[in-house]
């Protein structure tokens, strides 16, 4: 089950070409952008592993590029993603995130259902690739 | 998404032309202009202006090559340029980046400048994320490195400039499209540096030697300096200005433009304490920016020069 998080998600996997056009306009707009990689696909797993540093002085998208490409050579099995920090005062958020590398196999989630008293239900995801230690998940 | 599959993928491209005019290319592109400009900014340096109109012209070319479907390969553009003290090998560097912009080979209009202080790091470790920063922060433009050969120090073999060396020559490979490093430094020791590094010399397309300037040329480029700070010579002041140039040439330490930049500042200092004691009254604009031939003669340069006492404004 592929894993639909960020922007894009929906769209068919982005080239490194459109991705090269993606960062290059969020670094225009003068957002820092920053490299993640995580092996837990869970929708509220937020805090993903950063990759090296945010980007905050490189004016050309190609300083990403290089550093996905050393990204994807040592974590290239698990979910990677682009983020963009807009570092102006009042918004100090991230604006951008995509999925720029993700497993070859997405074995998807499992749906836990927990009876409680009375006819109420508890419900809980957990991604099947959970199952087994971080770090082996996708290899 | 099988009809899309069946398409031949060069079915977007416009059917091919036949001829290019190459002329009208350039004229279009704008590179003329360019290299006119540069031609008026920067005096003598025919090497240098040889090689631009030569790079120039091929990037055109491989555009045009481009068009017509011919095999065509992003040419490496790397360079290293040597010379004396003063010849313009950092203007020109300086410069290098929106020349390289304009002809549409670089993505954009910057250049890094680093030395080995940027590069090498302190202690294990330290060197590879110092290099690849700058690297990174450089890319799409122009990386211009400094006094180069500081990077190398064959003298201790734990230093850590090899290593940057190392991680420099992988990018200028691997992303030729990303990058133009500009090496530049004294003549003689560029060559020792590339002695002993010569996967360097081998990477680099584009060795340019800066020659000294002549003295009809050392002359021109005083005038353009005077003029860019709206300073004028008086006809005896060009006179005195010419017999400085000739006695300077062959006195030690002699640097060039950054000698007559120094000269030229040391009279501008003249001039303003002439003023002073001489002036009566309110003074003109023209006062202010004539420079006489007192001031200019009354440099040490005349007195049997700078043997005595180095002068602190050129470099040894």
């Amino acid at each position: 089950m592929r894993v639909t998080q960020g922007t894009f998600s929906f769209l068919p996997d982005l080239t490194d070409e459109q991705i090269t056009k993606q960062v290059q306009y969020c670094i225009d707009n003068g957002w820092a952008v920053s490299l993640e990689f995580t092996d837990d696909p869970h929708p509220r797993n937020t805090y993903w592993d950063m990759w090296g540093h945010p980007m905050f002085d490189n004016p050309d998208a190609a300083a990403l590029m290089t550093e996905l490409a050393a990204c994807r050579k040592a974590y290239g099995d698990r979910y990677i993603r682009v983020v963009a920090f807009d570092a102006t005062h009042g918004w100090e958020s991230v604006k951008l995130s995509f999925i720029v590398n993700r497993p070859t196999d997405e074995p998807g989630f499992r749906l836990n259902r927990m009876e409680m008293e009375g006819r109420k239900m508890r419900y809980a995801t957990f991604p099947y690739s959970a199952d087994r230690p971080a770090g082996q998940r996708y290899q | 998404m099988t009809d899309e599959t069946a398409l031949p993928d060069t079915s977007p491209e416009p059917p091919r032309e036949t001829a290019v005019d190459l002329r009208r290319e350039m004229a279009d592109s704008g590179v003329q202009d360019i290299l006119d400009q540069l031609d008026r900014d920067l005096i003598g340096l025919k090497p240098v202006k040889q090689r631009l109109r030569e790079i120039a012209a091929l990037l055109v070319v491989e555009k045009a090559r481009q068009r017509l479907g011919l095999a065509h390969d992003t040419p490496t553009l790397h360079m290293s340029f040597t010379g004396n003290p003063g010849t313009g090998k950092t203007t020109v560097a300086m410069r290098m980046a929106s020349i390289l912009h304009g002809l549409g080979y670089i993505r954009r209009d910057h250049v890094v400048t680093a030395t080995r202080d940027d590069l090498v790091g302190q202690y294990i470790g330290h060197t590879a994320p110092k290099t690849k920063e700058i690297l990174k922060k450089a890319m799409g433009g122009v990386l211009f490195i400094d006094e180069a050969y500081y990077l190398y120090r064959p003298e201790n073999e734990r230093d850590y400039g090899q290593e940057a060396i190392e991680i420099l020559l992988q990018v200028m490979e691997n992303q030729r499209d990303d990058l133009v490093v500009i090496l530049a430094g004294y003549g003689d020791r560029m060559d020792k540096f590339f002695a002993s590094n010569p996967g360097f010399r081998s990477r680099i397309a584009h060795h340019i030697d800066f020659p000294d300037y002549g003295e009809e040329e050392l002359f021109a480029i005083a005038r353009h300096m005077l003029d860019d700070m709206n300073y004028h010579l008086t006809p005896a002041a060009e006179t005195a200005l010419a017999e400085y140039i000739a006695l300077r040439r062959a006195q030690p330490h002699f640097a060039n433009a950054r000698s007559l930049r120094n000269a030229l500042d040391r009279a501008r200092l003249r001039q303003a304490k002439r003023i002073f004691e001489t002036a009566q009254g309110p003074v003109d604009a023209d006062a202010l920016s004539a420079i006489d031939a007192a001031d200019i003669r009354a440099s040490r340069v005349f007195s049997g020069g700078l043997d005595a006492q180095p002068s602190s404004g050129d470099r040894p």
